[in-house]
């Protein structure tokens, strides 16, 4: 296990690093100077060389890559062009909206799909199975920034359940930031159920045709009992890793939804920053979420170790 | 043919049929604005209605098929093109050190969050059709690496492989003759997977502005234009998501049915 | 009454027949044995007595166990009857077990559906059954995992679960069959030993006859979903009474004549061949692992010769083909054809490669379902220097055909269209195309009926006079290659233990392994020895 985990961690390094240096080139080879594209078309060469050293700009492009990878480990992800605030503190704000926002829609995503997937493959080829995958099946086509926009249609719109945007902010109580966030989780969590429903549904039925499901039914165990204490488990290895992987894809979609909503999150910035040609911005941001889903996929390798004793034999 | 593959052509097929035959015919010129014309809803003379500008909407979605299709085309192609040798290359020297660095390679490439970069590129070297296709088409390749590698490895242990092997032809003449053909199941199915998925992707990308730009129409723009005035004109935002919903619909059960029609088991057991 | 009693079961799935009439019985402490070949209905018969059988199926009859007839009886109360009354072992011993749960836990678990007894007393018990199979608990202890025993280990797990609240009734399915000679024979033991011991009904499934011969008080004998024939063992034996029962037999006992072997020069030589394969770390800074699959193995094989090679699973028998065969290099070591080496430094040599040719095992996996049979039998032509015109490989492909049993129409024809021993002469045939010095017979007739096995062994010696071939045939069924071979070695972990003139061998074994490996194989009774 200890060997695993070394591994796992010397990749979730490797991956970091690699990131980090592509972001940053991709950054790099950008068309276009953040300097004079603040200033302006008409602004005089000598204050544009001003203002490039102001934020450093003029520096070796190695060392800038240094100092910035020094500066994320330190927490310190630098000065905004545009805002001259410091990154770390734009970030924190916005992070207590897009994290949440990503964690409610996995909740809620894992809470509708795997009891979906359960009850689709306990009734296969009944009437249960066929409404939920033909449910599915619309689910995965739906663009979840035009459900967001049909939810705000029918329940901030029509029947003002609900506002039709905007973040309540933390300092008003758990109640009022959930309520909030409600639609833009929903909105970000029925795609991505819908997904989930159909893995674990799959998941399921593989093990259904496994021999160990044969030798409890020749225990004596019933045809759901098999199910719960055989089947449920190890259908569930497959299913941890999609999971895990949901929570990257709920995250950047968010960015996304967070348009829609007017919500102050990370999405925002990053595309206020895009306007702006706020590079450095939309690099840390970039790298910051980057960084959360390399580490939630390491956690998942490790849970799924957990889970799979012949995983930790194996290495 | 099963139910899924019918009803999966006939959905793709209205949304490929409507983007070709927008190359020949389309009821208006769908860049042709007529304001006084405007937010009509769906009537006899304009079918899918106006939007804010007088322009005709059934138009601009036979024109906005063309470029979701073609995106998501190439970017499959991208994806197959560079992908299926990798993974044959992964398979055929399966424990190597080339092994070992393609899986590494797409493992990191797994570890991103594509739309996160789709963003960063599109936003690094401008917004645009071609580079939403490269950004879309990199997150392809790995997939299919992946896939193609996972279904040669066990066709690799059969013992025709063996047998192949003992005539003395190379691995790179037994990829493309033995192990391609009995993998083509699996990349068929999941090509349409993919393009469906980046069928979703250039919506996105279109929606916050990083795809294919005006005047080229995009289903994605029409969804971002019509968010402000979704109370006053809902089909603005609903026609679209319907086009989008229904094509991707189409490909994702086209994808289903063509993996029972072709799987031998299951076909079998039907006939 | 007899513990069992299954009267006229007749089944069909999705309409279509599959069992008629069967009828058989098996009393308390009796062993029955229930045999025939592929597709006779034997599995389904045992599946239908624990209530598992497919969804779409319809039975007529009765099953009876101890006077409750067990096709009416409802799925709960089936549900109470298995593992309690009637216990099951099933043939794959690799994918039975759960491989998130260790076996402590699986084998309590039967204990647990049917009994009140807490966890602990439970694990207790778990922990005396285990023992009871020869799992002790020193050894193998409650937390072990499935992925942590070797076949043989987990099927005796399997019949831990089976026999842990001492059911009546004990039914297994082609239990043996996936294990080793040495292995099958201790699980067969400990089956027959459960049996008297316990006072079980023992209704085992096999297509064995030699095991059947050995170990069941009654035979079964069934064909195509019919009992064609049954009765005590010993009478059945030499009183046979139905046509297919007297042909199953003979084929089972089949021998050949061999066409006699002229002095001749050595074609093959290996000499001290050693392969070894780097495996994992075990901690983390610890150097990687090397297992040595072959060390220093020698032997030669003269032209015409017929050498046979025995030995269990992981004894290299599969290395030293594949080192021959050119597919994999040696470490150490040289192995020669004709004089001329198969490898030159890393590489294959290809005009030693042309002289010799494989039959493999799976007569389903060895060929690609997409190409027809002309190209299938072919693909050696990739190894001529100099490809062959048109009408020299049509004639080629005609003569082979015919050679093997086969007509030259069968060339336009797909695999999935023929038979499993028609493959098998299909794959003979692609051996024999460019009619090389040297053939390897890999595990070839092992996954075929005893009939159709027969047929092939027949066509072997056929083709071995008419061509004067020679070939390396690996097998581990003893019986077979005792009539196949002139001469055998027995290899044992990477290691030739033994080798001589196969009669010989077998009738005075030296090494105690090979001592150990005939002993343990199940041989068909002399009829004269049982009749006198």
């Amino acid at each position: 296990m200890i060997r695993y985990t070394l591994k796992r961690f010397l990749s979730l390094c490797i991956s970091l690093a690699v990131a980090s240096l592509l972001i940053f080139f991709v950054i790099e080879i950008a068309p276009g100077d953040p300097a004079s594209f603040m200033l302006g078309i008409n602004a005089q060469p000598d204050t544009v060389a001003a203002l490039r050293a102001e934020l450093g700009l003029d520096v070796p492009k190695f060392e800038r890559y240094l100092a910035w990878t020094q500066g994320m480990l330190t927490g310190d992800f630098g000065m905004s062009y545009t805002y001259r605030m410091p990154i770390s503190q734009m970030v924190a704000d916005r992070l207590w909206v897009s994290l949440p926002l990503a964690l409610f829609a996995l909740a809620l995503s894992t809470i509708i799909a795997l009891p979906a997937g359960i009850y689709a493959a306990a009734r296969r080829g009944k009437t249960g199975d066929v409404a939920v995958m033909s449910a599915t099946q619309l689910g995965v086509a739906i663009p979840n920034f035009w459900f967001a926009m049909m939810l705000v249609l029918i329940f901030a719109i029509k029947l003002r359940w609900f506002a039709g945007g905007g973040f309540a902010g933390w300092d008003k109580g758990l109640g009022a930031v959930m309520w909030s966030l409600t639609l833009p989780a929903i909105s970000l969590a029925l795609p991505q159920a819908a997904i989930l429903a159909r893995v674990m549904r799959s998941a399921l039925l593989d093990v259904m045709n496994e021999d160990f499901m044969r030798t409890a039914r020749a225990k004596g165990l019933t045809t759901t009992q098999t199910l719960w204490k055989h089947g449920l488990r190890n259908a569930l290895i497959p299913v941890l890793t999609i999971i895990g992987l949901q929570f990257s894809f709920l995250l950047a979609g968010g960015i996304i939804i967070e348009q829609v909503f007017y919500l102050p999150g990370l999405g925002r910035l990053v595309f206020q920053a895009i306007s702006a040609r706020d590079l450095i911005v939309v690099e840390s941001v970039v790298m910051l979420l980057v960084f959360a889903v390399i580490v939630v996929n390491f956690a998942v390798d490790l849970a799924y170790a957990t889970v799979d004793p012949r995983l930790k034999a194996r290495t | 043919m099963n139910r899924n593959l019918i009803i999966g052509l006939i959905f793709s097929a209205i949304a490929i049929l409507a983007a070709l035959v927008s190359f020949i015919w389309t009821p208006f010129d769908h860049v042709a604005m007529n304001i006084p014309a405007k937010l009509q809803t769906p009537n006899l003379i304009h079918w899918f209605g106006t939007d804010h500008f007088g322009r005709d909407i059934f138009s601009m979605i036979m024109v906005g098929a063309r470029t979701s299709i073609a995106v998501a085309f190439v970017a499959v192609g991208i994806g197959m093109g560079l992908g299926i040798p990798l993974g044959l290359w992964a398979a055929a020297r399966k424990g190597s050190y080339v092994d070992e660095l393609i899986m590494r390679a797409n493992d990191l490439i797994f570890a991103f969050p594509s739309l996160v970069i789709a963003i960063l590129i599109t936003a690094t070297f401008g917004a645009g059709a071609v580079n939403a296709i490269i950004a879309i088409g990199i997150f392809n390749i790995p997939v299919f690496a992946r896939v193609v590698r996972g279904g040669a490895m066990p066709i690799w242990e059969r013992e025709f492989i063996l047998a192949a092997r003992v005539a003395g032809k190379k691995a790179a003449h037994i990829s493309v003759e033995h192990i391609l053909p009995n993998v083509l199941n699996l990349l068929i199915v999941q090509a349409t997977i993919q393009f469906s998925l980046g069928i979703l992707a250039e919506a996105a990308l279109s929606y916050v502005g990083l795809g294919a730009q005006p005047p080229t129409p995009s289903w994605g723009r029409m969804l971002a234009d019509a968010q402000t005035l979704v109370s006053i004109a809902p089909h603005l935002a609903l026609i679209p998501g319907f086009a989008i919903i229904i094509t991707v619909m189409g490909l994702n059960l086209m994808g289903d049915g063509l993996r029972d029609y072709l799987n031998p088991r299951t076909r079998v057991a039907r006939e | 009454m007899s513990l069992l009693d299954i009267t006229n079961l007749s089944l069909s799935i999705d309409g279509t027949p599959i069992l008629r009439d069967v009828s058989l019985s098996v009393n308390t402490g009796e062993i029955v044995a229930v045999t025939g070949e592929s597709g006779s209905g034997k599995s389904l018969t045992a599946l239908a007595t624990m209530g598992l059988l497919p969804t779409r199926s319809q039975t007529t009859g009765t099953i009876t166990l101890e006077g409750q007839d067990l096709l009416t009886t409802s799925e709960a109360d089936l549900c109470n009857i298995r593992g309690n009354n009637i216990g099951m072992v099933f043939q794959e011993p690799m994918t039975a077990l759960n491989p998130v749960q260790t076996i402590g836990v699986q084998v309590a678990e039967t204990i647990l559906i049917h009994s009140t007894m807490s966890k602990s007393d439970a694990m207790a018990r778990a922990a005396d059954v285990l023992t009871r199979v020869g799992l002790p608990q020193e050894q193998f202890p409650l937390s072990r995992y499935p992925h942590e025993l070797s076949g043989g280990q987990r099927q005796r797990v399997v019949i831990a679960m089976a026999i842990a609240l001492r059911p009546k009734l004990l039914i297994a399915d082609e239990p043996t069959t996936a294990l080793d000679v040495t292995t099958q024979a201790q699980i067969l033991d400990l089956l027959q030993d459960l049996a008297r011991d316990y006072d079980m009904g023992l209704l085992m499934i096999t297509h064995d006859l030699a095991v059947v011969s050995d170990m069941a008080d009654k035979i079964v004998v069934m064909r195509l979903g019919e009992v064609v024939e049954q009765g005590e063992t010993k009478s059945l034996l030499t009183n046979m009474q139905h046509a297919y029962t007297k042909m199953l037999f003979a084929a089972s006992r089949h021998q050949v004549e061999l066409p006699n072997l002229p002095a001749s020069d050595v074609l093959l030589s290996v000499k001290n061949v050693v392969r070894d394969y780097t495996t994992p770390r075990k901690t983390v800074f610890g150097s990687k692992g090397v297992f040595r699959a072959l060390n220093g193995v020698s032997f030669d094989i003269k032209r015409g010769e017929r050498l046979g090679l025995v030995g269990e699973s992981g004894c290299g028998k599969s290395t030293i083909t594949r080192s021959i065969l050119g597919l994999e290099n040696v470490q150490d070591g040289e192995i020669t054809l004709d004089g001329a080496p198969v490898f030159t430094g890393r590489k294959p040599n290809l005009a030693v490669r042309r002289k010799m040719q494989v039959v493999f095992q799976d007569p389903f996996g060895s060929f690609n379902p997409r190409h027809k049979v002309a190209r299938l039998i072919t693909e050696p032509f990739h190894l001529h220097e100099t490809p062959l015109n048109q009408q020299e490989r049509q004639r080629l492909i005609n003569q082979t055909l015919t050679a093997v049993g086969l007509n030259p129409s069968d060339a336009n024809k797909y695999i999935h269209q023929f038979s499993g021993g028609q493959r098998q002469r299909i794959a003979i045939a692609r051996a024999l195309i460019i009619q090389p010095d040297l053939i390897v017979f890999d595990e070839a007739v092992s996954a075929l009926d005893v009939s159709v096995r027969a047929q092939i062994l027949d066509l072997l010696a056929n083709l071995s006079a008419k061509y004067n071939l020679t070939y390396l045939f690996i097998s581990h069924d003893l019986s077979v290659v005792r009539t196949i071979t002139d001469r055998v070695l027995v290899m044992q972990r990477g290691e030739i233990v033994e080798q001589g003139e196969t009669e010989q061998v077998f009738t005075a074994p030296n090494h105690p392994y090979t001592q150990e490996l005939i002993a343990a194989a199940p041989v068909l009774p002399d009829l004269q020895h049982l009749k006198g």
